[in-house]
């Protein structure tokens, strides 16, 4: 069977200066590299995840000058000169932003594969709207898909997060009730 | 039990944050992926175009003028095959003659970019001779010629059982009622959000590395092994955690031995990451399975016996198949009594991806026929559902009809828990047209029985290192699949030896720096891995209270809060490092190991080696929806979920196996397909998978979440480590059988299918039977049927037509043992 010929992608290199995470970055990159390519492969940044690479799951979203965006479908070419926040960047110094408290304590990673994306996608969420409520904040992370946990439990962190956000007390985790002592033996 | 009950517990039972959940929270954890070596290579597969055909001639040259490409590999490389049944070695790591689906690996390309990889292999030229295409099981069943492999039960049928558990025709004789039903369990995949990747390298230490995203490097360390033909202590195998597996990633995969022989062959690290499409290729996911069940119960609804036959779409490779045949079958006794059972189950193979292991592992297919024929009897005989679960459950302790030993069996306390939750009594029947509740209950393993090749061995090693600081460093092969096992060991650890959980190190998942742990499969990990960690603490607790130097009773120190004390006057005592130190220096380094081997079962039938478990859990679910009759649109409203917990070691963490195991089994109930479709003629008309996409391959998103309650039933099993049972995959099973039978209840029609799709709703609603669904069986040439007599009915465990097997050794190392 004859095979399709590829058309071969530009071998042109790119000069990429831009903001990542806050700090100035300048460097020489294949000018076909999505953004996620580069944030994972240039810059070592590969907290950034992949489940796709086709805009379909999330999982590499980030911020790029405000915007929330998917960084498999960004260009490369399309970035000098624009600022990008990954999930690197959510930590202030040692402390954890409360999206990242909230999300360790409510059990809201299991494997952790979406939640970097799940996390960047919720603070652009919160730094918009600190008062998001539960159908909001599944509206917002509805491009985001998670395969361990059903998603319950990633709501209930972004609303902790959003109570200490707001400054009021965050709340435990929500626990299962637990029936203790029966059994079937009869 | 494994562990005493020294309430109250310091660590388990507690909602502490998981031991891993910083990396997982920073983008820190290290995936697969996210590993590269300097100098390294990218691999890129080139796979087949066509469903089923000889290879005639791989043309190679092309690709091989590439600038940058540093090898090319073909089947010839690999003239060794594997699988990860010993009785199904029929993958070869690329293709050697032929090819049996679209998307089997036929090449492989190593180059110094991704890119150029990726370009290369599409220049590789491969002349096919095409042989007609099976393209499901009643076509394989049909069509004996061409056979897509040489082996098998004859033709295209992979392997066939039978098995009669007392005399099921004379039992539905003289039964007061019997009912027959045909189901169909649409397949689908683990979907697992990272995609499988491996990188290999000769490491420095002179040992053929292999870092991939597997749930069971064990097994990938012994499959490396015997293709490659390197010296199994010569390989390491690590397994990072990865990003969600439910299966998916419990095979040994072509592209981790491709990425390794590629290491070897270039003396450079190479590494592979699949694209989401190959991923759809990997598969290894939910059999399609057809079933055909006929039961008779007497007037009380009581069972008196209960035939179930399966016939599964394997797709073109072993994989787990001949295991997930036998679990089509082996867990229909551990619910409900049943007086006699008949098994009869069948995998073929066709031209499709492979399909294998998938969260609950051949058991949601059957439970899900199951649970809505008992809906269906109930309803027949005027009986609540619920009810009926409760009446019929099997007591503790009981040897069940194919000789099963069942302990803790928390099936009552789950069905009044969702019963209560539901406001079941009031409301079910009773809700209006459109809106129905549905009630199922399910079990499920905590850990298979037997090893995937037959060995006496333990099934799980830990090893403990106490440092005179105080921390505490755990060693196990068990691979974080993300489910939480790391979590699990460090808890049990902390929970012996009274520390902080955060004083314990784990380390796992990798071949050269633990001892064995079979995998993260079967929902052992917990129970297995748990008990092995147990006896290793507590072998340190006792060197520890040895040497501590209270001067009191050994049975009055205690551990906690990081000290080891007198337990009747708490202030005597000395911090725990201390008690290292002097544990150190009065015999030395401080490092304890434990194992953990499942107990025997008492079936000794061919076959009994599949259902055995040192314990099982329990689930029931009632789910609440509405069914729009307009559109056939099911909307779920609400999910109340009881799991048989046994110890919940950390509620947060079992809330989430919970609800992502519902969340997966909603997925698979209302529209998740693994599905094919023939390519127009004039496109060559091969056998395609219709949606190798996430976006079309439909999943539930955020919106379609409906809300849970989850509610733990904690019983201790004394089987488990403090009493714990699995959670993993237990809780998925009860969910699409509830979710048909609340459909029923919405509307009165039966979809004896999944996915409950909108079209098969308005497909029931319209049909004079009020129903869509499978209505035949086709013909199976079954083998003659082991004749197993039920305990109750005189037996041994032996089949009475088979020679007995406790003498004979070799027929039991023979036999597929499973996950
Ligand atoms: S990797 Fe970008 S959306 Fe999936
Ligand atoms: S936590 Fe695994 S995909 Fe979301």
């Amino acid at each position: 069977m004859d095979l399709v010929p590829l058309t071969t992608p530009s071998r042109e290199k790119l000069r990429l200066a831009f903001t990542v995470n806050g700090e100035p970055r300048d460097l020489v990159v294949e000018s076909y590299k999505t953004l996620l390519e580069v944030l994972r492969e240039d810059l070592g940044l590969t907290g950034t995840k992949h489940g796709c690479e086709l805009g379909e799951c999330g999982a590499c979203a980030v911020i790029l000058d405000g915007e929330l965006v998917l960084s498999c479908l960004v260009a490369a070419v399309e970035c000098p000169g624009r600022s990008a926040t990954t999930v690197e960047g959510l930590r202030q110094g040692p402390e954890l932003h409360p999206l990242q408290q909230c999300f360790a304590d409510h059990g809201a990673a299991q494997c952790g594969y979406c939640t970097p994306g799940m996390l960047v996608a919720a603070k652009w969420l919160l730094d918009r709207n600190p008062r998001a409520t539960r159908g909001e904040i599944a509206e917002a992370l509805s491009g985001q898909i998670c395969r361990c946990t059903g998603y319950l439990q990633i709501f209930d962190a972004v609303e902790a997060a959003g109570r200490t956000l707001r400054g009021e007390p965050a709340p435990a985790p929500l626990l299962p009730s637990v029936h203790r002592g029966s059994t079937n033996g009869r | 039990m494994a562990g005493s009950d020294p309430r109250p517990f310091n660590v388990l039972g507690k909602p502490l944050r998981r031991v891993d959940a910083l990396g997982k929270v920073t983008g820190d954890t290290r995936f697969a992926d996210d590993f590269a070596m300097p100098g390294m290579l990218y691999l890129k597969l080139s796979r087949s175009t066509v469903p089923h055909a000889r290879i005639a001639a791989i043309d190679v040259s092309r690709a091989l003028a590439v600038d940058g490409v540093r090898a090319v590999l073909t089947g010839k490389d690999f003239p060794v095959p594997f699988g990860i049944l010993p009785v199904s070695q029929d993958e070869h790591a690329l293709c050697l003659d032929k090819v049996r689906f679209v998307g089997d690996p036929v090449a492989a390309v190593v180059a110094t970019e991704e890119l150029i990889a990726e370009e290369a292999a599409a220049l590789i030229g491969v002349t096919y001779e095409p042989l007609t295409t099976i393209a499901s099981p009643e076509e394989a069943l049909r069509v004996p010629e061409p056979r897509i492999h040489d082996y098998g039960d004859g033709g295209n049928v992979h392997k066939a059982v039978a098995f009669d558990f007392g005399d099921v025709p004379a039992a539905l004789a003289s039964a007061h009622l019997v009912v027959e039903d045909w189901f169909f369990y649409q397949g689908n995949t683990h979907l697992a959000l990272e995609q499988h990747a491996a990188l290999a390298y000769l490491g420095t230490d002179e040992r053929l590395t292999i870092v991939s995203s597997t749930q069971t490097p064990h097994y990938v360390h012994r499959a490396a092994a015997k293709v490659l033909g390197v010296p199994a202590s010569r390989i390491r195998v690590i397994a990072p955690p990865q990003g969600g597996g439910f299966g998916g990633k419990t095979d040994p995969f072509n592209h981790e031995i491709v990425a390794a022989k590629a290491a070897m062959i270039t003396g450079r690290p190479v590494k592979i990451a699949l694209t989401r499409e190959e991923v759809f290729y990997c598969h290894r996911g939910r059999h399609p399975v057809l079933m055909h069940m006929r039961t008779g119960v007497d007037r009380a609804g009581h069972i008196v016996g209960h035939s179930i036959e399966t016939l599964l779409d394997g797709g073109a490779y072993g994989s787990y198949g001949v295991a997930s045949t036998f679990y089509t079958g082996a867990l229909e006794t551990v619910t409900y009594r049943i007086d006699r059972y008949r098994f009869r189950g069948c995998r073929t193979f066709t031209n499709k991806p492979p399909c294998g292991p998938k969260r609950g592992h051949g058991t949601p297919q059957p439970r899900f026929g199951l649970e809505v024929h008992i809906d269906k009897i109930c309803e027949k005989l005027g009986l609540d559902p619920a009810q009926w679960r409760i009446d019929n459950a099997l007591a503790e302790g009981s040897l069940t009809a194919n000789w099963l030993k069942v302990r803790t069996i928390g099936l009552v306390p789950c069905v009044e828990a969702v019963v209560a939750a539901s406001g079941w009594k009031e409301r079910f029947r009773k809700l209006g047209r459109g809106r129905g509740l549905g009630i199922a209950a399910s079990s499920y393993l905590c850990g298979a029985g037997l090893p995937i090749y037959w060995n006496e061995m333990p099934h799980s090693g830990v090893q403990l290192l106490l440092d005179r600081s105080g921390s505490v460093t755990a060693f196990c092969g068990a691979a974080e699949v993300g489910q939480g096992s790391d979590n699990v060991l460090a808890a049990l650890v902390a929970e012996v030896l009274g520390i902080d959980i955060l004083d314990v190190k784990v380390v796992t998942g990798d071949t050269a720096l633990g001892p064995v742990d079979l995998g993260s499969y079967s929902s052992r990990v917990t129970l297995m891995m748990g008990n092995a960690a147990v006896e290793a603490a507590q072998r340190a607790r006792d060197r520890l209270a040895d040497a501590a130097g209270l001067g009191i009773p050994l049975e009055r120190i205690a551990f906690g809060g990081s000290r080891v004390f007198d337990a009747s006057d708490p202030e005597k005592g000395i911090s725990f490092a201390e008690a290292v130190q002097r544990a150190e220096a009065k015999g030395g380094t401080v490092g304890t190991i434990g194992s953990y081997r499942p107990p025997k079962a008492p079936g000794h039938y061919k076959g009994a080696g599949v259902g055995p478990s040192p314990s099982y859990s329990y689930s029931a679910a009632v789910i609440e929806v509405a069914v729009e009759e307009s559109t056939g649109i099911v909307r779920v409203e609400k999910v109340w979920i009881a799991h048989d917990i046994g110890r919940a070691i950390n509620p947060v963490l079992v809330r989430g196996q919970v609800e992502g195991s519902v969340y997966m089994a909603l997925g698979e109930a209302l529209m998740e397909e693994q599905a094919f479709r023939r390519l127009p003629p004039r496109l060559s008309g091969a056998l395609v998978h219709q949606t190798p996409s996430m976006l079309e391959y439909k999943s539930l998103a955020t919106l379609d979440m409906p809300a849970v309650e989850t509610i733990l039933i904690e019983n201790p099993e004394p089987n488990g480590p403090f009493g714990a049972k699995e959670v993993g995959q237990g809780p998925l099973l009860p969910v699409p059988p509830a979710l048909a039978n609340a459909v029923y209840d919405a509307v009165r029609v039966r979809v004896d299918e999944v996915p409950i799709t909108p079209e098969k709703v308005l497909a029931a609603l319209r049909s004079s039977s009020a129903r869509f669904g499978p209505s035949k069986f086709p013909a199976v040439s079954w083998p003659e049927a082991l004749i197993v007599p039920p305990p109750w009915e005189g037996g041994d465990g032996n089949a009475i037509n088979e020679p007995k097997r406790r003498e004979r050794p070799e027929r039991r190392r023979a036999e597929v043992a499973k996950p």
